[in-house]
C-alpha cells in the first residue's frame, strides 16, 4: 500500500548511505518484507524503475527477502505459522497470539561501487 | 567489486520518529490524545458530537479533523463544544500521518486543553499503518458494515487500543451476528477495550465518556 512514496523513501535512504560512502554507483538493494507487512514487491519494483532513472541507483537490482509470519501463542507458548483461514493456536486453540515475525519492512543493505 | 553497506533502516522510520516527537509534545502539555479511525460513515464525527456535550465543564477538548475536502467535520466538532477545532485537508491523501499532525499541533496551545481528539480520514485500511503519536487509537466499527470486518481487515483490528461498536440500535434490522464479530476481534486483539453504543439513542455512551475522563485525568 502506498508503494510509490514508499519506493521514494527507499531511494532516499539508499542515496544517503551511498553518498556517505562516496559511492559512484549503487548496484544492488537488499530489502526485507515480512508476510504481514502490507507491501507488494512487484509494485515497488515497478515504481523503482521509474524514479531511480538519472540517479546513481539507476541500474540497481532490488532483492526482496520475504519473512514468513510467525505467531507465538500466549497460552501455551507454541510458535506457529498462521494460515489464511486460521489464526488460533494449532496446539491449544488459544487466541491472541503475539506476532514474533512477519512485520518487517526495511532496507537491510546496499551494494555500491 | 561492489562493497556491501549495512543500512538496516525501517522504511517507515521517518513517520514513526516524527510520531514520537508529536507524542512528547502532547505529553509535556499534560494532554490525553486519541486517534479515531473508521470507514466513512461508521460514526466518527457522530461519536465526537455525542461525546463533547457530555464532557462540558469536565474536560477542555481540542479536535483535529482530517478529510480529503471540506471543513464539515471540524465545524461539527466546534458546534458540539470543542474549544478548538482544526481541519486538515489532505487534498487526496487517504490517511493522516505524523507530518500532518505535527503541522496541526503548531496551531494549538496544548496547555489550554485536557483532551485532544484526532479524527482520521474515513478509511479502514491505511490509517492503521501510520502512527500519529496519540496515546491511544480508537476504531469505530458500525453494525450495518457487517460482522466480517475483523476477519477481512486484520491489520486494522489487531492494532487498535479501543473498539467502539456503533449503531447497536440497528441490530434488530440487519444481519449482524455479534458473537461472530467478537470472535474475529478476540483472535486478533484479545482483551481490547470495547464500547458497544449508539450515537442515535445514547445507549452505551456513558461508559465511553467515563473512559475518556479517567484517562484524561491521568495524563
Amino acid at each position: 500500500m502506498h508503494e510509490l512514496p514508499i519506493t521514494e523513501s527507499i531511494l532516499k535512504i539508499a542515496l544517503q548511505h551511498a553518498e556517505k560512502a562516496n559511492a559512484k554507483r549503487i548496484t544492488d538493494l537488499h530489502i526485507v518484507i515480512g508476510e504481514l507487512a502490507s507491501m507488494v514487491d512487484d509494485s515497488i519494483q515497478f515504481y523503482w524503475e521509474i524514479i531511480a532513472k538519472d540517479t546513481i541507483a539507476e541500474k540497481a537490482t532490488l532483492h526482496f527477502r520475504r519473512v514468513p509470519a510467525e505467531l507465538q501463542c500466549m497460552t501455551c507458548f507454541e510458535k506457529y505459522h498462521p494460515t489464511d483461514k486460521e489464526l488460533v493456536c494449532p496446539k491449544c486453540g488459544g487466541v491472541g497470539a503475539k506476532i514474533i515475525a512477519g512485520e518487517e519492512f526495511a532496507l537491510e543493505s546496499i551494494d555500491v561501487e | 567489486m561492489p562493497q556491501n553497506i549495512s543500512v538496516v533502516e525501517n522504511i517507515l522510520n521517518a513517520n514513526d520518529r516524527l510520531a514520537e516527537e508529536n507524542r512528547a509534545r502532547i505529553e509535556s502539555a499534560g494532554v490525553f490524545s486519541i486517534n479515531i479511525m473508521a470507514s466513512p460513515g461508521a460514526g466518527k464525527t457522530s461519536l465526537i458530537e455525542q461525546t463533547l456535550p457530555r464532557l462540558k465543564d469536565k474536560l477542555r477538548v481540542a479536535a483535529i479533523d482530517g478529510d480529503i475536502a471540506t471543513s464539515i467535520d471540524s465545524d461539527r466538532a466546534a458546534a458540539a463544544g470543542a474549544l478548538a477545532a482544526i481541519q486538515i485537508n489532505t487534498g487526496g491523501d487517504c490517511h493522516l500521518d505524523a507530518v500532518m499532525l505535527h503541522g496541526a499541533l503548531d496551531k494549538l496551545d496544548l496547555t489550554q486543553f485536557d483532551l485532544l481528539i484526532v479524527e482520521n480520514v474515513g478509511n479502514l485500511v491505511c490509517p492503521a499503518n501510520f502512527k500519529l503519536g496519540t496515546h491511544k487509537t480508537v476504531l469505530v466499527a458500525s453494525v450495518p458494515e457487517g460482522d466480517d470486518k475483523p476477519y477481512k481487515y486484520p491489520g486494522t483490528y489487531r492494532g487498535v487500543d479501543v473498539l467502539v461498536i456503533n449503531k447497536i440500535d440497528l441490530l434488530p434490522y440487519v444481519n449482524f451476528k455479534m458473537d461472530y464479530f467478537e470472535r474475529g476481534v478476540q483472535v486478533l486483539n484479545p482483551g481490547v477495550t470495547t464500547f458497544p453504543l449508539s450515537c442515535t439513542t445514547g445507549e452505551g455512551l456513558d461508559a465511553w465518556v467515563e473512559w475518556l475522563i479517567t484517562n484524561s485525568q491521568k495524563a
